[in-house]
């Protein structure tokens, strides 16, 4: 350690005003406050400064990735050997989903990463730390055959258009991890939808069981069955759900695993557990308003279990919570959590081309949550001057 | 009497294809631009329709101008651009049918296009036949511009051609490549022509807002 402070502070006056490289002094200071804690001191104004910093904040939703992350890994092999009709130990099972995972979360990072370098180093300010958790995040939700190419560009388009078009971290209207995978659904829609992409190995379809079937749960309930099946064709309860031993994205499937990152992230208080709550609230109250006018069998698929499936508890914990993209005001959480779950069911039910509503409903609300805030905000300046007035 | 390409004339010829263009500094005909440009050959022969409309029908306001009554102006600038339209649509309709198909209504929706009202009732109203003819021609130029920027990498990134002949060679798609199916959908014409403007700004000092 000290070796490595002692040789940052070598070769820092070059990067210096005045310096050889102070082109270069964006990225030197990104690595120098990642490598040790900033020794800048507030000069002015307030000099009471939380210990939470940004870095600390995202790392803490990081770690609260970790066992959606881990389960899915283990997901992805399990549902692999399932397809080729193998049951190895746990181990093996694990290492074949690290393996495949692990290139998309470099893929994701590196090129994010890299895009907010070039950009902090052009717009002369210093690297912030935003996409640390955006770099999690992507390669969470998309399927686990996905192409490493498409990873890229999509991070690419939603690092640029997404996040430094409106200046930068803090100042984007739409999640960035989830405008990368509503690029990639919509850019490439046979990679990121049906019934083959969810399970490695199943494109290729080599050494497939007989009449295995990849198909997701949603996919199996928007073609109206009523009884969900996994691959080999035993059947999917509201346990299987629950525990997430089913084809989906990477981190999507096992609401227990979303749950446990949730606990983390309440207790730390860095997500709001408002926002958390009202968008299993909304998406409740939408199934059980489908449930009572059931046409089908897909509109009668018990309201718990929409809870449960697809991206909805990933996207209530990891998305709908991100503090930048979401509403401010206490009061606007409620209504925001609230439409979102609402929306959600609503996409997912009644237009089967999008069995992903979750995503679609959060980026809308995305959009709408600076007018939640304008209004929660109008109607207490209201109240106070009608006291006011009472008063006077 | 001036020359036919004095510095002024020539002005109205260059301004509207940078420091003044119609579509990504004045934000007009953002609605057709959105609609055409999946491909280069209809946004092309679209470039085309709007160039002649807006050159001739600026002729004929400014041939007007002194004979038009104030209140009923919008109308008769209205006939006028009908007129125009329906005369390129008919021609579209004889030699190049299947472009015109492709086109379908927005070879009709020219005449609400605001670039030709705008130039008309802001420019021809005022301005001789010469200096107008070559400011329809200079914003239909910029109009056009941009249009065809923007089908080009739509069509090369959506679909892999360029003016519908194949560009990207067979063994990228062997080894994994994919046409961007968002670059097809209407949203990522705005994406492309904000990117456009966000370029534009950056290169032009001039259109850099005081704030």
């Amino acid at each position: 350690m000290k070796i490595l402070r002692n040789y940052i502070d070598k070769i820092k006056p070059k990067f210096e005003k005045g310096g050889k490289y102070h082109m270069f002094f964006s990225t030197f200071e990104a690595f120098e406050t990642f490598l040790f804690v900033p020794d800048t001191v507030t000069k002015t104004g307030s000099h009471i400064r939380d210990n939470m910093d940004m870095k600390r904040t995202m790392a803490i939703v990081v770690v609260a990735t970790i066992p959606a992350l881990l389960f899915g890994m283990w997901n992805t092999g399990y549902q692999h050997f399932l397809s080729i009709g193998e049951s190895p130990e746990f181990w093996a099972t694990f290492f074949f989903g690290f393996l495949k995972v692990l290139p998309i979360i470099v893929v994701a990072y590196v090129v994010g990463l890299g895009v907010e370098f070039i950009f902090a180093q052009m717009r002369g300010h210093e690297v912030n730390e935003g996409f640390l958790v955006s770099g999690m995040l992507i390669p969470l939700i998309v399927p686990a055959d996905v192409p490493l190419w498409m990873v890229a560009v999509a991070t690419i388009f939603a690092v640029v258009i997404g996040k430094e078009v409106f200046g930068g971290t803090g100042m984007n209207i739409l999640n960035p991890a989830l405008t990368t995978r509503a690029f990639l659904f919509f850019a490439y829609p046979t990679m990121m939808s049906g019934d083959k992409v969810w399970i490695p190995g199943l494109l290729k379809g080599e050494g497939i069981v007989d009449g295995f079937s990849g198909a997701t749960v949603l996919g199996q309930a928007a073609q109206n069955v009523s009884e969900f099946t996994n691959g080999v064709g035993e059947k999917i309860g509201g346990w299987e759900m629950f525990f997430g031993n089913i084809p989906g994205s990477i981190g999507e499937t096992s609401t227990l695993a979303i749950l446990l990152g949730a606990v983390i992230l309440i207790y730390t208080g860095v997500a709001s557990w408002k926002i958390m709550f009202s968008v299993f609230a909304g998406g409740a109250v939408m199934g059980l308003i489908l449930n009572a006018f059931a046409v089908n069998e897909f509109m009668a698929l018990p309201y718990w279990q929409h809870l449960l499936l697809g991206g909805f508890a990933f996207g209530a914990v990891f998305m709908a919570t991100d503090p930048v993209s979401g509403t401010q005001t206490e009061k606007g959480k409620w209504i925001y959590g609230f439409l979102i779950g609402f929306l959600a069911i609503l996409i997912r039910v009644l237009n089967p081309a999008y069995p992903e509503g979750v995503m679609l409903a959060i980026l809308l609300m995305n959009v709408f949550a600076p007018l939640i805030d304008h209004y929660v905000i109008e109607g207490n300046v209201r109240r106070r001057m009608k006291r006011m007035k009472l008063t006077a | 009497m001036e020359p036919l390409f004095s510095t002024k004339n020539l002005k109205l010829l260059k301004e509207p294809l940078n420091d003044n263009n119609p579509i990504t500094v004045q934000v007009l005909g953002i609605c057709s631009a959105l609609a055409i440009t999946v491909q280069l050959k209809p946004s092309i022969v679209m470039a085309l329709s709007v160039l002649v409309v807006l050159a001739i029908s600026n002729v004929v306001i400014s041939l007007l101008r002194k004979m038009i009554p104030p209140r009923i102006r919008i109308i008769v600038q209205l006939v006028v651009i009908a007129a125009m339209v329906i005369l390129v649509d008919e021609v579209l309709q004889a030699y190049a049918y299947d472009v015109s198909k492709q086109l379908s209504v927005f070879v009709g929706l020219i005449i609400t296009n605001c670039i030709i009202m705008g130039r008309l009732e802001a420019f021809a109203m005022a301005n001789k036949p010469w200096p107008a003819f070559l400011d329809g021609i200079g914003n239909a130029a910029g109009y056009g511009v941009i249009l065809i920027i923007v089908a080009f990498f739509r069509e090369l990134l959506g679909s892999g051609t360029i003016y519908g002949l194949q560009v990207i060679p067979d063994s990228f798609y062997e080894a994994g490549y994919a046409n961007n199916g968002l670059m097809i959908l209407p949203p990522m014409a705005l994406v492309v022509v904000g990117l456009i403007i966000w370029i534009q700004r950056g290169k032009n000092q001039k259109l850099i807002e005081e704030n």
